[in-house]
């Protein structure tokens, strides 16, 4: 389907000259962009079953179809529609998605913790996109890391409200109505203004009618479109439908998590939990991390580790640890829970000719951000089809280094959770790792070396390559080792215990 | 308010000062602020923000001091947006940068009209120089 010959003599070797005459291009004749996108024709046919390049571009009264409307598939809607309204070319975007985002419970939610990253906060409002008051359920400025040999909180360095504490849906099950919002209602709203159709249908086929892409939905309605995006997250069956579709499709690995929401009511958690996030680095077989997230009325508890099941759960609600977060130090009875599939890898080739896979269903950031990672992907597809095609070769070339880049960084990502592993495991570096982080929290002007690398392992706000190198700078090392020597000498627990600030 | 994103700043409270040096931008989430730039000692209010608004762009773009004062009219919450970040962002997705160039085009757009407004004021001025201004208002972009 996909020349792999011409990919390897693609981007990088094209030279500055090639740029520059692009550039020149496109500034003395704008419409040739809208025609021609950034000039790659000339390097060949775009399939193989198609030498046409206008063929493999979205042409006025085009129609696409966004199977999914969370936050990937309805940003890339809103993200292509603005873009081809720049180039003047009018396309018609319908966006799949068989929830209605109003409801409570899982009915109306996408299974997710829901929590906004303080890098994606920033850049939406870049964007123009500003989270309203009824979406936000909490404003997020500090961290409190909890482990056996203490808890320590770690505040945002602007102390600012960066990260945004969301329902995915419109609330746990059985909450009582409230004026509030859900961030995918929120963001599929933002799709439809800015012209997208959203059917509420259920997709249960999908396959080639003459080379172009067919769905089939629950209700017999069946539709040919010239361009398909597959956002529907790794929690339906869809792709495992397309699996068998017969578009070289393989589903991305993906385990088990746990979702679950406290019903404690927004005083208590207030005085409780205040605007922190808590985390908890505790040494229980198969738990790689566990937060508790504070919205308006509920507590929100995220674990994440090797297929949760609901003896993992049990042995961590009863950790000291945990139990003293609670009131009354037990956890009330959960008001909503779910176990919903987490990517552990990426899908090889998250394309075909017309087709393309984004959020979940291509490649997720590991463990944190994937909200962040469906903006990316979204982002990257949405320019690519504006502005490049829609034929494998231009997927190739203009969506899959934002891609591999991710799944790059996933690779470091497994180093980085390695060590926190490693963490879990080993008391006296739990010891080190807690004086240090205590002592610069308290001081200061401190250098934040251990903070911000911690921070930013639990908010996913930087590249997992950027935290890695980080902690390997000669520094750090330096200020690990005497803590490491410091926390564990003589009477160490008990300065440790001095050391902890809850 | 506490609760929501971004950090919050009183009537009267300034959010960036004229000629501090800066290394981020701000999107008013919340509330109004006016842009206040200082000449010869005279604090002139040049633009008015509102929520969805970005300013202070020219710190992150150039390596120079704020340019004007940002001061919050009502109760207005403002969210950071810091250089490294958005520059990180910005070479993965150049697409990203025509945020900043909007914001840019519709600034050079206002700038063009209270320059026009101003010279026509100046014209008539010189033409009759006891008559004054004709309405004393100097553009829908200035105070």
């Amino acid at each position: 389907m996909h020349d792999t010959k011409d990919a390897s003599t693609k981007p990088g070797e094209q030279g500055h000259e090639k740029v520059e005459e692009e550039a020149v291009r496109i500034l003395t004749d704008p419409g040739s962009w809208a025609k021609h996108g950034s000039g790659t024709d000339e390097e060949g046919p775009r399939s193989e079953t198609n030498g046409d390049s206008d063929n493999w571009k979205l042409q006025p009264g085009n129609r696409v179809a966004v199977i999914g409307g969370g936050p990937a598939g309805s940003l890339f809607s809103q993200f292509l529609l603005k873009t081809m309204a720049h180039l003047d070319i009018d396309i018609d975007v319908e966006i799949y998605e068989p929830r209605d985002f109003n409801f409570c419970g899982p009915a109306g939610c996408n299974h997710c913790g829901g929590v906004v990253s303080e890098s994606l906060i920033q850049i939406l409002g870049t964007e123009g996109v500003v989270l309203p008051e009824e979406v936000v359920q909490r404003g997020i400025d500090s961290y409190v890391m909890h482990m056996d040999v203490g808890s320590v909180r770690i505040e945002t360095p602007l102390q600012e409200k960066r990260i945004a504490a969301v329902y995915r849906g419109n609330g746990p099950r059985q909450s009582e109505p409230a004026s509030i919002a859900g961030f995918d209602h929120h963001l599929i709203s933002l799709a439809r203004s800015a012209g997208a159709k959203v059917r509420q249908q259920m997709v249960t086929e999908v396959d080639l009618d003459e080379g172009r892409p067919r769905i089939t939905c629950a209700d017999g309605h069946r539709q040919t479109y010239d361009l398909l995006v597959v956002a529907s997250g790794v929690n339906s069956a869809l792709l495992g439908l397309i699996e068998k579709s017969g578009l070289e499709f393989k589903a991305p690995t993906a385990v088990k998590s746990f979702v679950a929401e406290f019903k404690l009511g927004a005083a208590t958690i207030e005085r409780s939990f205040g605007t922190s996030m808590h985390v908890f680095l505790l040494d229980i077989p198969r738990l790689q991390f566990a937060a508790l997230i504070p919205k308006g009325e509920y507590l929100t508890l995220v674990m994440l580790g090797d297929d949760v099941d609901q003896e993992l759960v049990e042995s961590f609600l009863n950790a000291p640890e945990v139990r003293s977060c609670f009131p009354g130090n037990r956890p009330p009875d959960n008001a909503c829970q779910c176990f919903p599939r987490l990517n552990l890898s990426h899908v090889r080739r998250p394309f075909a000719d017309r087709v393309v896979f984004i959020g979940d269903s291509g490649v997720a950031r590991l463990y944190k951000d994937g909200i962040g990672s469906a903006y990316r992907t979204a982002k990257a597809a949405a320019n690519c089809v504006a502005l490049h095609g829609i034929s494998a070769r231009d997927f190739h070339y203009h969506y899959w280094p934002a891609c591999k880049k991710i799944a790059i960084d996933n690779l470091l990502g497994r180093c980085v959770f390695g060590f926190c592993h490693l963490l879990q495991k080993l008391r006296f570096a739990r010891r080190s790792v807690m004086r240090m982080t205590v002592i610069e929290q308290r001081t200061e002007g401190a250098i934040p070396h251990m903070s911000s690398v911690l921070w930013d392992v639990f908010t996913g706000s930087a590249p997992y390559r950027e935290v890695l190198f980080r902690t390997l700078h000669p520094f750090f090392l330096g200020r690990l080792i005497w803590n490491l020597l410091a926390a564990n000498a003589w009477k160490s627990g008990r300065r440790n215990r001095e050391l902890s600030t809850p | 308010m506490s609760d929501l994103l971004g950090r919050n700043y009183q009537p009267g409270e300034d959010i960036v000062t004229e000629g501090e040096v800066g290394d981020c931008m701000y999107v008013i989430q919340q509330g109004s602020a006016e842009v206040i730039r200082t000449e010869d000692g005279v604090a002139t209010v040049v633009d008015t923000m509102v929520a969805g608004d970005l300013f202070g762009e020219m710190a992150i773009l150039e390596h120079t001091v704020r340019s004007s004062t940002v001061r919050a009219v009502d109760p207005v919450r403002a969210l950071t947006i810091d250089r490294k970040t958005f520059l990180r962002r910005i070479q993965e997705d150049p697409s990203l940068a025509l945020s900043i160039l909007d914001v840019m085009c519709r600034r050079v757009r206002n700038l063009d009209t209270t320059i026009a407004h101003l010279k026509h004021q100046l014209a008539e001025l010189s033409a009759n120089p006891e008559g004054g201004s004709p309405d004393g208002s100097p553009g829908e972009n200035a105070p």
